[in-house]
């Protein structure tokens, strides 16, 4: 049989994925900026036991470790589940969920391309089930903080090495959870976004970075690293979801901006729901996946027991992958449909 | 949405529609096109494959020992789908046995093989005025032409260019697109031979009645088409039919005659149907220009333009007898430099690796080139698949690749058929978009060839439970009948006893039946002796004396062994019929 082509012209899954952990630095730029350099211990956290834990497994599983710790898949989904977190969270919470994202819900289900679920949402949905109050409480940004937190404090936070720093004392409800809470306590939305957690258009500070998300989706997009299809179906459904509501309520449903810019929507919509081998890959898949996701997200946001609903949302859709790619076929040349 | 660009790019006039897919590999055809189309010296031997074309083998026709002149028929088409075979140099027949040929398969297969005697000495020729001839005579001509399709496909031009009352033919299509990397050999054609490529386009026009007729040539190829457009300009054709030479984008494989057809006319072949069917015939521009020298002059197909390149010292285009050994066309290239591992027949998307660089020059072969590992280096490791879909945004025929594979790789071969995997065209666009290195049209090719090997079982099995549930049948209705006549005896015969003497006439005329049905049995077993003495295979019909002799020698030892077995296993050796 003949071995033809000869001639190969794509970039490796390596560069892939290096190139789209290139698109997260300008949010982690920004995080440091916002929130200080703890992020970044986070980051060497996760990656750490992420690239352990892959090992670990691959050798359990007598595949090669070499060639699998290099393809960068396991450090990207470090990564993601990192900057899920709240920027600040002791090391045992990002170990946890970092281990559970490589081995469960990748490795078990047999590594690199088979997993059926995004592993860093798995990761995240099983601590925010296991640890809700930690997980929605992030800590305030650096201008907003009562106590201005020095890296050495925020390392002591993490490790859990000081008896002075409480949960409370160093963190504030996110404007998501704030305003669902406040929403309950019969005060308008336009009292609420009154508060100091509040931005322009989403969280204080949280703006930045999820500007620098939009900013490396836009380069994933330049370097045909993703399609348009689900960044753009992602977003304008969640916007025309939020907008119907916005109209016929303004006072007890956010402005659709204000969805656009908190919480997981600007990552969810370029680094998340982009992962391929979770999603659909056909085309006209793409849109219904994404439109899916943002309707269940706004849903969650608004009606569901937790302030976002991206990571949940994720693993609903993911589950209808093969029925989304099934119904979605392109019509192949010189057939009819 | 491409159907809407493609009309709104039509009403603006900017002429070829956008199809799915397609990728943009480094051409590498400048290299070979610096200079003009050489010939190559006389080579000593000539080796020609029977199995040069798409369809039947063709019937040899000479033996051993024969000489035989240039453009003289060797064997001859066989059957609807087959090409003759000519001597493309006069000589002498020095074998006709199994070489090696190019084939991905790396098998050996039957060849005919001529000691050249360097006269070059011609067959009279008979060129035909063809405008005056009855199109069916002129068909039935092409038959022995031994043309087929030149750009690589090799199917009998023959067959395509016969229509029906069904296949009605409007347009003429001629691929000059050649859009795989490294080839040059039609855009070097089109540039030194482009008023002889449109005399036989004019041929083609002839015999399929087109009333249009649309060149297609990529837009890397920019002296080509402006040789075409000259030629065009003063073709007595062009004052009969719309004639035009379109340029497409430079993008592969813009060459598939399906994938031209959509570019130059918008129509879209239907998957299940033939484009004669509506109303289309692709030739390219080399099949053409066979047809004029075949009609015009009486040579059949005897040569070809090959590429030589690669990884030779000067890359060029040579005019090639068929059987040449591809080791004289490398020499003629200049030598294989140092570092050269492999051969390769076609261009780097769709060929394949020679067996041995001895093997010939076949009507196929459009490009050799000479590949070493800086050229095309080996792929890496295969990697998972990360259902990028990358490989289904570059398909061609806008299939999944990436399911495809996935039930190809765990062999699902009927998830793969409903998923359309006998549309792919087998280009490598997928392979070559592939992340994750993994050689999807391989796993293609494996999965079509098992569907298609477990479908012949299939029906060879259905086959044999017909026939052996038909003999079960039989049994039973024999043993029937014989119980009935059994019965109908044993009846007759306590009649017969009771009432011996009151019907002796009846007894006669049973007799005189009995007799007249047994006379019938002993004529019919005889007819069929007669026959069976008379059906020798037809392809040894005509084989020489001592072939037949040793024919009839391995029969005799095959009807001996036979009884031997028959003897072994005493009466209870089933029929041939029924083992069959």
């Amino acid at each position: 049989m003949s071995r033809s082509p000869y001639l190969s012209s794509a970039p490796s899954v390596s560069i892939i994925m290096v190139k789209v952990m290139l698109a997260l630095v300008p949010a982690i730029a920004a995080y440091v900026w916002v929130f200080g350099a703890g992020i970044l211990v986070m980051l060497a956290l996760a990656s750490v036991t992420a690239l352990a834990a892959e090992a670990l497994m691959l050798k359990l599983r007598n595949r090669p470790i070499k060639p699998f710790l290099m393809d960068g898949s396991a450090l990207l989904t470090a990564w993601l589940l990192a900057l899920s977190l709240p920027p600040l969270a002791p090391w045992w919470l990002v170990v946890v969920g970092t281990f559970f994202a490589i081995v469960i819900a990748k490795q078990l289900y047999g590594g690199l391309g088979y997993n059926p679920f995004n592993p860093a949402m798995v990761g995240y949905a099983v601590l925010l089930i296991s640890f809700p109050v930690i997980m929605t409480h992030w800590p305030a940004p650096l201008e907003l903080a009562q106590a201005k937190l020095s890296l050495a404090n925020q390392l002591q936070y993490i490790f859990g090495t000081t008896n002075g720093l409480s949960l409370d004392a160093v963190s504030m409800a996110t404007p998501l959870d704030y305003l669902k809470t406040q929403l309950t306590l019969h005060h308008s939305v336009q009292e609420i976004t009154a508060a100091p957690q509040f931005g322009l258009l989403g969280a204080k500070g949280g703006e930045l970075v999820v500007g620098a998300y939009l900013l490396g989706g836009l380069y994933l997009l330049q370097q045909r690293l993703i399609t348009w299809h689900l960044p753009t179906a992602f977003l304008s459904v969640l916007a025309l979801m939020a907008g119907a509501f916005y109209l016929v309520d303004a006072t007890h449903y956010a402005h659709p901006l204000f969805h656009l810019f908190t919480g997981g929507s600007m990552l969810g919509a370029f680094f998340i729901i982009t992962d391929p081998v979770s999603g659909p890959t056909t085309p006209k898949g793409k849109l219904v996946f994404a439109a899916g996701i943002a309707v269940l997200t706004y849903l969650i946001r608004v009606y569901g027991g937790y302030p976002d609903g991206v990571a949940f949302s994720v693993l609903l859709m993911n589950m209808c992958v093969p029925l989304i790619d099934a119904w979605t076929q392109p019509r192949v040349f010189g057939h009819k449909k | 949405m491409n159907a809407l660009i493609n009309i709104v790019k039509q009403g603006l006039g900017l002429g070829s529609v956008a199809v799915n897919g397609g990728v943009h590999p480094p051409e590498h055809k400048q290299e070979s096109t610096t200079q003009a189309i050489g010939q190559l010296p006389l080579p000593k031997r000539l080796v020609l494959p029977l199995r040069q074309h798409v369809g039947n083998l063709p019937k040899v026709l000479v033996a051993v020992g024969d000489k035989v002149l240039k453009g003289q028929l060797l064997a001859e088409a066989e059957g609807n789908i087959s090409a003759a075979i000519h001597a493309p140099t006069s000589g002498t027949i020095a074998a006709i046995e199994d070489a090696l040929i190019p084939h991905p398969s790396g098998l050996p297969d039957r060849c005919i093989t001529i000691a050249v005697d360097g006269k070059d000495e011609w067959i009279a020729l008979a060129p035909s005025d063809w405008r005056k001839e009855d199109k069916t005579k002129l068909l039935e001509s092409l038959r022995n032409s031994g043309i087929v399709g030149l750009g690589g496909a090799a199917f009998p031009t023959q067959v395509k260019l016969r229509t029906n009352a069904k296949s009605h033919v409007d347009t003429l299509v001629i691929n000059a697109a050649e859009c795989e990397p490294y080839i040059t050999c039609d855009d070097m054609l089109m540039r030194e031979r482009a008023d002889q490529i449109l005399k036989g386009v004019e041929i083609a026009q002839y015999l399929l009645g087109a009333k249009e007729c649309l060149i297609g040539i990529e837009d890397n190829k920019p002296e080509a088409a402006e040789a075409m457009r000259l030629a065009c300009a003063i073709s007595p054709l062009s004052k009969l039919v719309t004639l035009k030479v379109v340029v497409v984008p430079t993008q592969y494989p813009s060459g598939d005659a399906r994938q031209l057809i959509r570019l130059l006319t918008g129509i879209e072949v239907p998957a299940d149907k033939r484009s004669t069917d509506v109303g289309l015939q692709c030739f390219n521009v080399a099949t053409v220009l066979a047809l004029h020298r075949y009609f015009d002059f009486g040579e059949p197909a005897l040569s070809r333009i090959v590429t030589i390149t690669g990884n030779v010292k000067t890359p060029a285009n040579f005019e090639v007898l068929f059987g040449t050994p591809i080791t004289d066309l490398v020499k003629a290239g200049g030598g294989a430099l140092e570092d050269t591992n492999d051969y390769i027949m076609g261009g780097p998307m769709m060929g394949f690796s020679l067996p041995s660089v001895d093997v010939p020059i076949t009507k196929a072969a459009n490009c050799i080139i000479a590949s070493a590992p800086n050229l095309f280096a080996p792929a890496p490791p295969a990697m998972p698949c990360i259902r990028c879909a990358r490989c289904a945004d570059v398909c061609p025929v806008s299939l999944q690749p990436q399911e495809l594979y996935w039930f190809s790789k765990s062999s699902n071969l009927e998830k793969a058929r409903d998923y359309n995997l006998f549309d792919c065209i087998e280009c490598g666009c997928c392979t070559y978009a592939c992340p994750s290195n993994i050689p999807l049209v391989q796993y293609y090719r494996f999965a079509k060839s098992e569907i298609i090997a477990q479908d012949r079982a299939k029906e060879a099995a259905d086959l044999a439970r017909e026939r052996n549930e038909f003999r079960l049948m039989r049994i039973e209705r024999e043993k029937q009948e014989r119980a009935e006549k059994h019965a109908q005896k044993a009846v007759g015969a306590k009649a017969e006893a009771a009432k011996t003497e009151s019907a002796p006439a009846t007894e006669a005329s049973d007799d005189a039946s009995i007799a007249a049905k047994k006379a019938a049995i002993a004529a019919a077993i005889e007819r069929a002796k007669v026959q069976k003495a008379a059906a020798v295979p037809q392809n040894v019909a005509d084989a020489k004396p001592a072939v037949q002799a040793e024919i009839a020698e391995i029969d005799a030892r095959r009807e001996a062994a036979k009884q031997a077995v028959s003897e072994l296993a005493g009466d209870n050796t089933p029929s041939t019929q029924d083992k069959k």
